[in-house]
């Protein structure tokens, strides 16, 4: 918070400055006896500068500081269904963190979390940008195709969940209806209650819930590319893979370092889907940090360690929030 | 002269919305604690999570007429049941708790336990005659908290018309349950159809073969609850019943049953109105099948009780008591369990039920015995139901034999 201000003052020093000078060139004499007037009116100005930030700091103190503090106080207390009404949360230290990470579950589910966010992102920028690629060039529907590949995006999660549970069923899904119609199957296959298929299927409707956002973006980033470089570059008899490896890919790669942080902690917290697909099982096979966090809160009514595991979350997060603060800044020096 | 309202007009909005925020936040957080406690009172605030008719209707209109008895009008506000808990808590936290409040059993000894909930003796309430299994569901520390008018168990349906064409009896033993699931298994139709979801679901519907085979929620890894869930591992593992349990909701079981793909499952009496929907579909209910003849089959109890929240106000939580009373009265129980489908909590109308509704017959005798899933545990029951489907899910997804994946689970 402090960085900001600072930089909004030095920022708005200059220009204050050079206003003032205009103002007494104009006047011409008399820049003494407005000595004390233009004190006052900078010191209101700087009084205004700090209320106009006022409901801004409010916002973000109340919104966003209030939860974050609340929920690391409460990851280290015994906070039970009891505390709601008595206000009683026991001081508990660490205990908390203790428990969760100590917890053979958790190991599972740091590696199920790792594998969800690694396979989902790279399907989803891959296919993405494949797309974006595809719908750079000019052909008929071009444009109602792709406000289509918007769909997953503007379903509630909860539909989608439910229509893929349905699609992925073992029995009747329409998936496993579809393979076997072509011969390709004889038995159904368990996409949803297999230890080892479980995970990637949900994988799957993850990167189908994905591709718009990475679509969408890495379009815009496409088309701030001047056309002028690629035809500069195929006088040089840069085209095709060339014109990509060696253009597209310099060009685009602050719009790529965007969306994959960004995808990132969209990501790591996937709630849900896995919730409305699996509900983390078979046997935890697709158990996530985010789910065990919400199960210890909101079944087990263990807040406090619900609070620690989702602290455990958000420090991931912040990781991949300051690697994306880094790679934006860097861009901007570029 | 134009700079002074130019100037003014940011710092007043700036000021207004600075007081306005906080004025506008209490606002809401005050709203309904300043009812005086020395009136007459004329309104009840009640809250169910019966939104679905004909629930709704049915409750509603039962509390409008115990309202008109006690001489209050009832303001009633239906949540959806998974927010349930998370709107009490938050309740109980601004101290806005309704005079009357329902709760699922298996929570009331959580909510009971934090002190928002007020002891039924303190109103005279009467609980003579209930089941055991429904008292010890309402009971925290020895006191009840909570009355159910009405509950219910699960059972083994049966599709009577494929079971006469393989010439199977309805099963009565895990042996005879095993081989009459493998004989009417073929194409595309299951045996058997029951959830293991990893819910408190699965949990639920595991534990009539567990408790009726001796086994103990409190420590699960014992030979018991082994042998039963070795039962359900062998009927996933031989194909009798579909791996997709993992994930079926009993929903989802029940919609298997009516599509023919099952010829039995394990199910509650409030699937009865869907199943009777369709005309063409015959079906019985039996108890779910014991291990050894002779075993008796005990039943986990559900269904909700009702109780009085501490509001603080005394002369409103004595009209709450009333409407709560009246709501477990004889008449009520026989006319809420008949329309409703689930069983009275009174074992003296058991008989009259039993002989006017001969469908709840089979779930009628089991509420007798049937136990409460927090009668042991208590507030420990969340804990411990999670180790329990956790463990059937590691069985069943063969990650370990059942005697393993008790262990494991017990030791989490």
């Amino acid at each position: 918070m402090s960085l900001k201000t600072d930089l909004s003052h030095t920022a708005a020093g200059p220009a204050r400055g050079k206003g003032s000078r205009k103002h007494g060139r104009a006047n011409g004499s008399g820049a003494e006896s407005q000595g004390p007037k233009r004190h006052t009116r900078r010191r209101r100005e700087r009084i205004f500068q700090w209320l106009f930030l006022v409901p801004a700091v409010v916002y973000m103190a109340l919104f966003f500081g209030y939860p974050v503090v609340k929920n690391l106080v409460m990851s280290f207390q015994d906070y039970t269904t009891a505390t709601f009404f008595t206000g009683e949360a026991p001081w508990v230290g660490f205990a908390n963190y203790v428990t969760v990470l100590s917890s053979s579950l958790f190991s599972t589910s740091l590696l199920n979390t790792a594998m969800f966010t690694l396979g989902s992102i790279l399907g989803q920028f891959l296919i993405g940008l494949a797309l974006a690629i595809f719908f750079q060039r000019n052909f008929p529907l071009n444009g109602i195709l792709r406000s289509l590949l918007l769909l997953p995006w503007l379903l509630p999660l909860i539909v989608s969940s439910a229509v893929w549970r349905w699609i992925l069923d073992k029995d009747s899904g329409a998936l496993n209806r579809f393979l076997g119609d072509l011969g390709i199957i004889d038995t159904g296959i368990p996409w949803l209650t297999s230890t080892s298929l479980a995970l990637i299927a949900v994988i799957g409707v993850n990167i189908w819930i994905g591709i718009p956002f990475n679509l969408t973006i890495l379009y815009g980033g496409l088309q701030e590319i001047p056309d002028e470089l690629y035809e500069a570059g195929s006088l040089d008899g840069a085209t095709g893979w060339k014109a990509f490896r060696h253009i597209t890919w310099p060009m685009l790669r602050p719009v790529v370092s965007v969306v994959l942080v960004l995808g990132v902690v969209y990501t790591v917290k996937v709630l849900d889907i896995i919730l409305g697909l699996t509900n983390g099982g078979p046997a935890n096979s697709t158990q996530t940090i985010a789910t065990q966090s919400y199960n210890l809160s909101f079944h087990e009514f263990q807040f406090g360690e619900g609070a620690a595991l989702g602290n455990v979350l958000v420090i991931i997060s912040l990781v991949f929030a300051v690697l994306y603060l880094r790679a934006s800044r860097r861009a901007v020096d570029e | 002269m134009k700079s002074t309202p130019r100037t003014t007009r940011p710092l007043s909005l700036a000021v207004a919305s600075l007081v306005g925020i906080p004025l506008f936040i209490s606002g809401c957080g005050s709203a309904g604690t300043s009812a005086s406690s020395t009136d007459s009172v004329k309104e009840i605030s009640v809250v169910d999570y019966y939104n679905n008719e004909p629930d709704k209707s049915f409750i509603g209109d039962a509390l409008t007429a115990c309202g008109t008895k006690a001489g209050v009008t009832i303001k009633r506000e239906t949540v959806p049941g998974k927010s349930l808990i998370s709107k009490v808590l938050q309740q109980s936290s601004s101290k806005t708790l309704p005079d009357v409040l329902m709760l699922d059993n298996p929570d009331l000894q959580q909510i009971a336990a934090t002190g928002a909930l007020a002891p039924l003796a303190d109103f005279e309430i009467s609980t003579d005659n209930f089941a055991e299994g429904v008292l010890s569901a309402g009971t925290y520390k020895d006191k009840v908290y909570g009355l159910a008018p009405t509950v219910n168990t699960i059972a083994l349906f049966y599709n009577k018309d494929i079971l006469a064409k393989a010439g199977i009896m309805p099963p009565t033993t895990w042996d005879e349950l095993k081989a009459a699931a493998a004989t009417l298994t073929s194409g595309d139709q299951y045996g058997l159809a029951f959830n293991a979801n990893p819910t408190y679901e699965g949990t639920w519907q595991f534990l009539p073969v567990m408790w009726s085979n001796g086994g103990d929620e409190k420590k699960i890894d014992t030979k018991e609850t082994e042998e039963a869930l070795q039962l359900w591992t062998d009927l996933v593992k031989s194909g009798s019943v579909s791996s997709s349990a993992l994930n079926w909701t009993q929903a989802d079981v029940k919609d298997q049953f009516l599509a023919g793909k099952a010829a039995m499952m394990v199910n509650g009496p409030w699937q009865i109105p869907s199943l009777d929907k369709q005309p063409a579909l015959q079906y019985g209910v039996v108890k779910i099948p014991v291990r050894q003849a002779g075993q008796t089959s005990v039943a986990p109890l559900g269904g909700e009780v009702w109780t009085v929240p501490q509001t603080g106000n005394k002369a409103r939580q004595a009209k709450a008591a009333e409407v709560v009373s009246c709501l477990n009265n004889d008449e009520n129980q026989l006319a809420m369990a008949k329309v409703r489908n689930t069983i009275p909590s009174k074992t003296t109308l058991a008989e009259t039920f039993a002989a006017e509704n001969p469908k709840l017959a089979t779930f009628t005798e089991l509420i007798k015995a049937a136990r409460a899933r927090t009668g042991q545990l208590g507030e420990e029951w969340p804990g411990q139901a999670t180790k329990i489907y956790t463990a059937i899910q590691t069985a069943l997804t063969g990650n370990a034999s059942p005697a393993d994946a008790l262990k494991q689970a017990q030791g989490q």
